[in-house]
C-alpha cells in the first residue's frame, strides 16, 4: 500500500508544483514507483514542469467522469522506465467538477500500485484544496521566508490539524537566500519553524537553475549539481525515513550554522 | 397580629438599610403571601415620608420568575416601599453549572492559528501560542503560558476587571470588555516578556509587568477567595 502525501501550502507561488515534481523524481531516482496526482483543475502546471504536457490525453475528470480508466489517462515519464507516473489535472473544466469523496477513491485505487501518491494542490483553502486534502495519509507546507507565506502556512496547518485521517504536517521551507538570511533581512529558519511549531523536512536554496530545469520540462534533481537538487534529494531520503542532516547555506559560514541546523534537526 | 392560630410565617426587622423581611420557606406559598399582605398593611400607614427600601429573604424556598413577581407586587401596592432585593438560599442546577462554568479555568493545550477562533466561558488557560491571524476569547481572564501574537480578548461579556497574562506579549490587538488596543506600528525586540495587560484608572489597556497584578487584582488569588 502506497503513501498519499499532499503538497500544499496555502499562498501562491511558493513553489509546491516544483517542489510535487523534484520530489517525485527524487523518489523515482531512489527506486520508488512514484504517481503525481495535479489537482490544480483549470490551472495546471505540473505537466509543463514534468515536460509531459504533449503526451496528455485523458485527465483526472474524465476518470473521475468514468470516461476512461485511471491507466489510460496515466502519463508514463519515459526517463525512468516504470517508476515515475503523472495524473494530469483538466484544463477545461474548474475545481467543482470533482468532489472530496471522488478525490479519496481516486487516490485509494492508486495506492496499489504505487509506492508514493504525491499530490499537488492548488493555492487557496476552497474546493480544491479540499478536495486535495481528502484522500491524503500525510501533509508537506511548503513555506517561503516571506511573513505573507508563512501567515498562510500557519492558516494550512490550522486547517490539516483538524484533518483526523492525517499525520502531523511537515514543513519545506523554499526559497532561501543565504546573504539576506546573513544580513538579518529575512525571516529566519529557527523563528519560522518555531512559529509554526511543526517538524522541518527541509530547506532549499534560491536556484535560478531551478527556473532555467522547470522552463526546460526537466525537474532540477536531474542536475547532480545544483544545490537545490541536492536539497530535494535529501528530502526524498527523509520521507523515506533516512537521518539526513540539513545541508549548510553558506559554505564560508558552514560551521557555526551548520551545527545551528543541525541540532535543530536532531532535536526533534 | 397575623392570624389567630397560625404560626407567623413573616418576621420583620428594621435596619439602617430599611426593612429586613424573613420568610418561611416551608408552608404554602399563598399563604405566606397573604402573611405579608397582612403583614405590610397592619405596620405601615399611608402617611407621606420617605421611602424605605426592603430586604427580602426567602430562606430554603426556590421562587420561580412568576413566584418572584407576584411577591414583588405585594410589596410594591403599599406606598413608599421599594423591594431592593430578594435573597434565596437556593439556585436551580441550571444556574449553579452556568455560575461554575463562568468562574472556572478552562485549560486548552493547543496553537491557535490564522484564522482560528477559541471561546470559553471563564478563565482561559492556553498551554501554546496565539498566533498571528488567531483569537482567543474569554468571559474572564485569559492566562497563556506560550506567545500572544494575535488578538486576545478578555472581559469578553463586559468585565472590566479581566486581565490578559501571556509569558511572550507581542498581540496584534488587545481587548479588554469593551475597551481596545493595538500593538504600536514599530516593532521592538526587547521586553514583551512575562507580561500583562489590564484598564487602567483611565480606561485605558496597559501593558506591564507581571508581578504588579497582585497589587492591581488581588482577587486573581484564588484560594483565599472567599464565596
Amino acid at each position: 500500500m502506497g503513501e498519499a502525501i499532499v503538497i500544499t501550502s496555502g499562498k501562491g507561488g511558493v513553489g509546491k508544483t516544483t517542489t510535487t515534481a523534484n520530489l517525485g523524481t527524487a523518489l523515482a531516482l531512489l527506486g520508488k514507483r512514484v504517481c503525481l496526482v495535479d489537482t490544480d483543475i483549470g490551472l495546471r502546471n505540473l505537466d509543463v514542469i514534468m515536460g509531459l504536457e504533449n503526451r496528455i490525453i485523458y485527465d483526472l475528470v474524465d476518470v473521475v467522469e468514468g470516461r476512461c480508466t485511471i491507466q489510460k489517462a496515466l502519463v508514463k515519464d519515459k526517463r525512468f522506465e516504470d517508476r515515475l507516473y503523472l495524473l494530469p489535472a483538466a484544463q477545461t473544466s474548474d475545481k467543482s467538477a470533482v468532489t472530496p469523496e471522488q478525490m479519496k477513491q481516486l487516490i485509494d485505487d492508486l495506492r496499489q500500485d504505487y509506492d508514493y501518491i504525491l499530490i499537488d494542490c492548488p493555492a487557496g483553502i476552497e474546493q480544491g484544496y479540499k478536495n486535495a486534502v481528502a484522500g491524503a495519509d500525510e501533509a508537506i507546507v511548503v513555506t517561503t521566508p516571506d511573513i505573507s507565506a508563512v501567515r498562510d502556512a500557519d492558516r494550512i496547518i490550522g486547517l490539516l490539524e483538524k484533518e483526523e485521517h492525517m499525520k502531523r504536517p511537515r514543513l519545506i521551507i523554499n526559497r532561501i537566500r543565504s546573504h539576506m538570511l546573513k544580513n538579518h533581512d529575512m525571516l529566519d529558519i529557527d523563528e519560522i519553524v518555531m512559529h509554526l511549531s511543526i517538524d522541518l523536512l527541509g530547506i532549499i536554496v534560491d536556484d535560478e537553475h531551478v527556473i532555467k530545469a522547470s522552463n526546460n520540462g526537466e525537474p532540477i534533481v536531474l542536475d547532480p549539481n545544483s544545490k537545490a537538487s541536492l536539497a530535494y534529494r535529501n528530502i526524498a531520503r527523509r520521507l523515506l525515513g533516512e537521518s539526513v542532516p540539513l545541508m549548510s547555506l553558506d559554505d564560508e559560514e558552514q560551521k557555526g550554522f551548520f551545527s545551528k541546523i543541525k541540532k535543530l534537526f536532531s532535536a526533534r | 397580629m397575623a392570624g389567630k392560630e397560625k404560626r407567623p410565617y413573616v418576621s420583620m426587622k428594621g435596619t439602617k438599610e430599611g426593612l429586613t423581611l424573613h420568610l418561611d420557606d416551608t408552608c404554602a406559598y399563598d399563604e405566606l403571601l397573604k402573611q405579608v399582605d397582612e403583614l405590610l398593611t397592619t405596620t405601615t400607614r399611608d402617611e407621606e415620608g420617605p421611602l424605605v427600601a426592603v430586604h427580602v429573604h426567602v430562606g430554603n424556598r426556590y421562587l420561580t420568575r412568576e413566584q418572584e413577581e407576584r411577591l414583588r407586587d405585594v410589596i410594591r401596592t403599599k406606598k413608599h416601599l421599594i423591594v431592593h432585593s430578594i435573597v434565596s438560599n437556593v439556585m436551580t442546577k441550571q444556574e449553579a453549572l452556568e455560575w461554575k462554568k463562568k468562574n472556572e479555568i478552562v485549560s486548552v493545550a493547543k496553537i491557535i492559528r490564522s484564522g482560528q477562533v477559541l471561546h470559553v466561558d471563564g478563565d482561559l488557560l492556553l498551554i501554546g501560542d496565539v498566533n498571528p491571524g488567531g483569537t482567543v476569547i474569554a468571559t474572564g481572564n485569559i492566562f497563556i503560558l506560550g506567545a500572544l501574537r494575535g488578538i486576545a480578548h478578555a472581559g469578553y461579556e463586559g468585565n472590566r476587571q479581566a486581565i490578559i497574562a501571556a509569558s511572550v506579549m507581542k498581540p496584534t490587538q488587545l481587548r479588554i470588555s469593551d475597551v481596545m488596543n493595538r500593538a504600536p506600528d514599530y516593532r521592538s525586540d526587547e521586553g514583551n516578556e512575562m507580561e500583562c495587560a489590564y484598564i487602567d484608572e483611565h480606561d485605558q489597556i496597559v501593558v506591564d509587568r507581571l508581578q504588579l497584578l497582585m497589587h492591581l487584582r488581588p482577587n486573581l488569588t484564588r484560594l483565599e477567595r472567599s464565596f
